[in-house]
């Protein structure tokens, strides 16, 4: 009766668990696409990771059919029945505790320095690396290119490594792309550093990974991966978008990149902040019960000091883009805003 | 596993033993080690800002040793050396207690409370002191001349930020610099830290150490005050006749909790004001 | 200095097997005699209606969270009240639910009559304890009316010292509650080493205390230290101390540090109780000594040792250096074994044994699938390359879930059920038992298991909105949240019915041999009425089933 039990529960269960781990084990190593547990291999890093997950994988199924399967097991061969009595059994077997104590500790050892070798991979950049400056700020992420350029998505070329500094403006943000397997910490008053080289083009998510508000999980990007020869040509061509746009235009771009939108409607729609819409040239209703021409003098000051003046039914929660933002750029959003008229 | 006779009811006969406690012996016991236990936590709770002052000042070593010269060491000293002559009064009232003698036991709890007067009257001298050259923390530090008497009209001190707004959202946010370089600190801390009378040396961010100084002694300042509410409630109890018949416990263990409040001011008194 | 009533005189029908006779339910009537009691058992009463109270309101908090997450984009709340939701729902289920929930609930009933001794250590600090809590509650509920805190529970700084709701009256409720948890350890901790019977050496203990034990280390070295941070952060935003605001040379990352040195061991005063109600439950219901006491009652103190030492492994990708890393890794995997050899443990105790599969038993076996999961998932989190990718999706809101709900909810629902006879003197419906444990089986996995798949595929926690190509994981999430409330709500039903329509409870219904089963169902106010003699707590050689009483009895007894 045991042997026809075990002969069947146990082989079953074990092989239910070859197949999810096999299966999503052989999905690994077939191809860089997405698997039942994990998204597409983006990055050189990423097959390691997924190597790890899938090691561990494999033993967290091994243990808990074991677990499972044996309780099974015990709960139909030893479940309670007219005229079962316990039979007698040990209370306790040095032996075997110390088997199954020194098994499991060798295992998490050979996890732990499996894992701690991949994550090395992962923190250590190459020497070459092409370096982005990258800001979170409640609710954007800003990427500084090294020509200077900033832009709201992160432009890299393929089979490049590519180094991010992080930080933050206000709070604490993590910049985390699942498709790279990377996530730091955007930490305010200090840089983080992480690296990736990316493997498979087009576009990548980008989220925040650490809770900071209302906007937490719109702070979305994009990785955009070129093929060989177009990540200069695109810093290129959109670098110098103040010379080559008229101001109100470049501002109308500066608006969307550099995060006035999160806070700010140009459609006259309530926000975090006030609508930009028909605000030039009116009075502005402040806290406290003054109000203020919104001349260009005004809207300068709004950018710089934000806390100076702040406009009544607000909060005064806008940080200031002192030195984020050159004064032709605050030229050319003023422009753009001039153009929002009701 | 067989029912024994009934046990006699204990709680009728015996002064001060609680009804679930076998023997006085036991109960004592059981009290001490509850104490010991409570004075743990206590050591834990301090320990968290003991660690936090580790942190930084190995962080920021030049702030401490900037910083502390404003402590008068003598006051400290002072506070130190009460402390000290407390515990010695209270060490004295627990054995008072023991050997049933009310009267010493009254009079020592009235001095070790009297030396906790004392030392919260220095304390307050010295708090005021720090008020009066605003050398308080975070962004209400903005130190007062010591030379001149009359304010410059150049120094003046920037109002403290409003309560409206939420702390850190109205200061100005640091300059972005060039990658590698951390970022700088309190724009306008930079003017203040300037106006001090060694302008060549000060460190920025001397708030910080004031930040801890006050934490640290207010929050043990808050153990002495509770500590003397406990002496009082001691005395009281004593002037209403108890503790004359060798029972002591409430005093051990206030004697231990007094001891406790002493031990930590007497690492934090060098740590704070003896920094070299 | 008297701490009880006085205890009335054994009425001429009490006997200990059964019900009737007068017991600590009814000794002394009148609420006011139950919000002054010094009874332990009556405390604990208390502390299990305030908990469960709790957790309904958690558990609210839990299904709005839940009901928003059913479709991307809003759905019935504002992104502001969603970020509040989260951040209560973690906040009263952790610090009014889990924490104190097995200890003080039924810890505080099981602990004095486990030892045979007549109360905890200090019956007045206990009740303090339990005010304590209900003044920390109130702090919290204040703070839900008037503009909960929408941090999270885990309050970072620099947005919980810069955001414009009530901080200030939900971490100051978290405060209070703090005391009580920490008074609560110090009772626990004097009451077994010193109000033991000279017979009961410490290997002769039952598991329970063991765990309980291990539970209250924690809780005496932890809490204080939160309660400094909770200061600290206080301190911070009424006053701009500066100490974690980067523009004042503060840093937010310390903040950090100094939360999880107390979170991290919290997580072991939430599971080391529960696993000491497993060891309790599986022993008599396998009708076999447990298997590898002293490997159980040594994992208990070793885990809660272990547990100071791993925090940092919240925080790999906070910024702390490789080598810090490295070391919490490491040293997260070593408090890992002590667990997995209870599992064992508890495996090999059903070896060989007669298991009687009533619903105390349906939820350990619950357990030990559910915890099975919950911590070998922790693997996943406790390796350096993989928790880069995992940190902060819902794969970590599966592991602690698994764990906390799937662990200590379930061995809570155990005990609860294993203990309501002797609570209560009344059995419940055992054909509902059933049910609902299955369905809470069934719920909880359906609600949970697909987080993990969603948090490997990249899904950050604490969204508000997400990504379309995530729905279908929330959608069955959703759906196995309500199966779960449905669950909740019919185990309510039935164990509110049982207290008035139940079958009298025998003394001894399960045929236990600790020593809370050898008096009365309810127990009577002293406990005892004779001395009881403790002796194996596992040796069920004794005890005998007689089908009058419907519960087991003393071998050597008449009937």
């Amino acid at each position: 009766m045991t042997l026809r039990l075990f002969g069947t529960a146990l082989p079953a269960l074990l092989g239910l668990v070859a197949l999810i781990a096999g299966a999503g084990r052989a999905a690994a190593q077939s191809s860089t696409g997405p698997t039942f547990w994990m998204p597409v291999q983006g990055s050189t890093g990423a097959a390691g990771v997924d190597s790890v997950f899938y090691f561990i994988l494999w033993i967290a199924l091994f243990f808990f059919a074991l677990i499972v399967g044996v309780m099974v097991l015990f709960v139909l061969r030893y479940r309670s029945r007219p005229g079962r009595e316990p039979e007698p059994s040990q209370t306790h077997n040095h032996l075997l505790e110390l088997t199954w104590t020194l098994i499991p500790a060798a295992l998490t050892v050979v996890i732990f320095g499996f894992g701690f070798r991949k994550f090395l991979d992962l923190s250590t950049s190459p020497a070459n690396a092409y370096e982005i400056l990258v800001t979170g700020q409640k609710w954007k992420w800003l990427f500084t290119y090294p020509s200077g350029y900033v832009d709201d998505n992160l432009h890299v070329a393929i089979d490049t490594p590519v180094q991010l500094l992080i930080t933050s403006e206000d709070v604490i943000h993590s910049l985390y792309i699942p498709d790279f397997r990377v996530k730091k910490d955007a930490v305010p008053g200090r840089y983080s550093k992480v690296w990736f080289r990316a493997t498979v083009p087009g576009e990548h998510q980008i989220f925040c990974a650490e809770y900071c508000g209302t906007g937490h999980s719109d702070m979305l990007a994009q990785v955009v991966v070129h093929p060989p020869g177009e990540f200069e040509q695109w810093l290129a061509t959109n670098a110098d978008l103040l010379d080559k746009l008229p101001p109100a235009e470049a501002g109308a771009r500066l608006y969307a990149q550099r995060g006035c939108s999160q806070c700010h409607s140009v459609d006259g729609a309530a926000s975090v902040g006030p609508t930009f819409q028909g605000v030039f040239g009116h009075l502005v209703p402040l806290k406290g019960g003054s109000s203020a021409p919104a001349d260009e003098n005004y809207l300068r000051e709004s950018i710089l000091e934000p806390q100076a003046k702040i406009v009544a039914g607000f909060e005064p929660v806008m940080p200031t883009y002192k030195g984020r933002l050159s004064d032709r750029e605050i030229t050319a959003i003023i422009e753009y805003i001039k153009t929002l008229a009701p | 596993m067989t029912r024994a006779p009934e046990r006699p009811a204990a709680h009728d006969h015996v002064p001060h033993l609680a009804h679930h406690f076998r023997s006085l012996q036991q109960q004592y016991d059981a009290a001490k080690l509850g104490m010991w236990l409570f004075l743990v936590t206590e050591i834990l709770l301090f320990g968290g800002l003991f660690c936090a002052y580790a942190v930084y000042r190995s962080s920021h070593p030049e702030v401490f040793v900037y910083a502390h010269r404003f402590l008068d060491k003598t006051l400290g000293g002072l506070n130190t050396v009460i402390l000290i002559c407390s515990s010695l009064t209270m060490a004295w009232a627990v054995r008072a207690a023991q050997l049933r003698n009310r009267r010493q036991l009254a009079l020592l709890l009235a001095a070790t409370f009297i030396c906790a007067c004392g030392f919260l009257g220095i304390k307050t001298v010295e708090y005021h002191a720090k008020w009066k050259h605003g050398l308080l923390w975070g962004q209400r530090y903005q130190p007062v001349e010591h030379t001149a008497d009359q304010a410059p009209a150049d120094n003046a001190p920037l109002a403290p930020a409003p309560t409206a707004v939420p702390p850190g959202a109205g200061a100005d946010r640091s300059l972005l610099p060039a990658p590698g370089k951390a970022p700088a600190g309190l724009a306008a801390g930079e003017a203040l830290t300037a106006r001090s009378h060694d302008p060549g040396n000060v460190p920025r961010n001397v708030h910080l150490f004031f930040g801890i100084y006050f934490v640290m002694t207010g929050l043990h300042g808050l153990h002495v005050i509770a500590g003397m509410v406990l002496i009082g409630w001691l005395f009281v109890r004593t002037l209403r006749g108890e503790f004359g018949d060798g029972y002591f416990t409430p005093v051990d263990l206030g004697g231990l909790y007094w001891h406790l409040v002493d031990l930590i001011w007497i690492f934090l008194f060098p740590l704070l004001y003896l920094i070299h | 200095m008297t701490a009880h009533q006085p205890a009335p005189a054994p009425h001429p029908g009490a006997s200990l097997h059964g019900g009737g006779a007068v017991n600590y339910l009814n000794a002394a009537p009148g609420l006011r005699s139950w919000l002054t009691t010094l009874d332990h058992k009556r405390i604990g009463i208390m502390y299990l209606i305030s908990i469960l109270a709790s957790f309904l309101l958690g558990g609210v908090f839990a299904m709005l969270i839940r009901t928003e997450l059913l479709t991307p984009g809003r759905t019935i709340m504002s992104a502001q009240q969603y970020n509040q939701m989260f951040t209560l729902h973690g906040a009263i289920m952790i610090f009014l639910f889990i924490v104190p929930g097995i200890p003080a609930a039924l810890g505080n009933f099981v602990l004095p009559l486990m030892l045979g001794a007549k109360d905890v250590a200090f019956p007045r600090l206990n009740l303090a304890s339990w005010y304590f809590w209900l003044a920390g509650a109130l702090c919290l509920l204040f703070s839900l009316l008037f503009g909960a805190a929408d941090t999270g529970w885990t309050f970072y700084t620099p947005y919980s010292t810069t955001t414009n709701t009530h901080v200030v009256a939900t971490t100051l409720g978290v405060f209070i509650l703090g005391f009580s948890s920490v008074f609560t350890g110090l009772n626990f901790i004097v009451t077994i080493h010193k109000l033991r019977p000279k017979s009961m050496t410490w290997f002769r203990m039952p598991l329970m205390v063991w765990a309980l034990y291990a539970t209250a280390i924690i809780q005496v070295l932890a809490t204080p230290v939160l309660a400094v941070t909770l200061l600290l952060l206080i301190v911070e935003r009424t006053m701009g101390v500066g100490i974690f605001d980067p523009a004042l040379g503060g840093d937010p990352v310390l903040f950090q540090h100094f939360f999880w040195f107390y979170s991290h061991p919290a997580v072991y005063i939430m599971i080391l109780p529960a696993m000491g109600v497993i060891s309790e439950i599986i022993s008599p219901f396998s009708r076999k000594h447990i298997f590898g006491y002293k490997a159980i009652a040594y994992s208990s103190v070793a885990i809660a040792g272990l547990s100071f030492l791993v925090w940092g492994h919240h925080m790999f990708t906070s910024g702390q250096s490789p080598l810090a890393n490295m070391i919490f890794s490491a040293l997260t995997f070593a408090v890992a074994i002590p667990s997995a050899v209870k599992v064992f443990n508890w495996l090999a105790t059903m070896y060989k044994g007669s298991l009687r599969l009533d619903t105390p038993m349906l939820y350990v076996l619950s357990f030990l699938f559910l915890f099975g999961i919950g911590g070998l998932t922790g693997l996943f989190l406790g390796s350096l390359a993989t928790d880069i990718h995992l940190h902060d999706t819902y794969f970590v809101v599966a592991h602690f879930h698994y764990v906390m709900v799937g662990g200590t909810l379930i061995a809570f629902l155990a005990g609860l059920h294993y203990w309501w006879p002797k609570m209560f003197g009344r059995m419940y419906s055992e054909k509902w038992g059933r049910i609902s444990a299955l369905l809470v089986f069934v719920g909880f996995n359906l609600t949970f298991f697909p987080q993990f798949v969603m948090g490997s595929q990249g899904m950050p926690r604490r969204y508000y909105n997400y990504l379309e190509r995530y729905r279908v994981y929330h959608e069955m999430s959703t759906a196995g949240a309500y199966l779960m409330a449905i669950a909740f709500m019919i185990i309510a039903v039935y164990l509110a019915h049982s207290l008035v329509k139940g079958r009298l409870a025998p003394a001894n219904p399960w045929g236990s041999a600790t020593l809370e089963w050898e008096t009365g169902s309810p127990p009577p106010v002293e406990n005892f009425l004779g001395e009881p003699q403790p002796g194996d707590p596992y040796d069920f050689s004794a005890l005998v089933y007689d089908p009058a009483l419907q519960g087991y009895r003393d071998a050597k007894e008449q009937a």
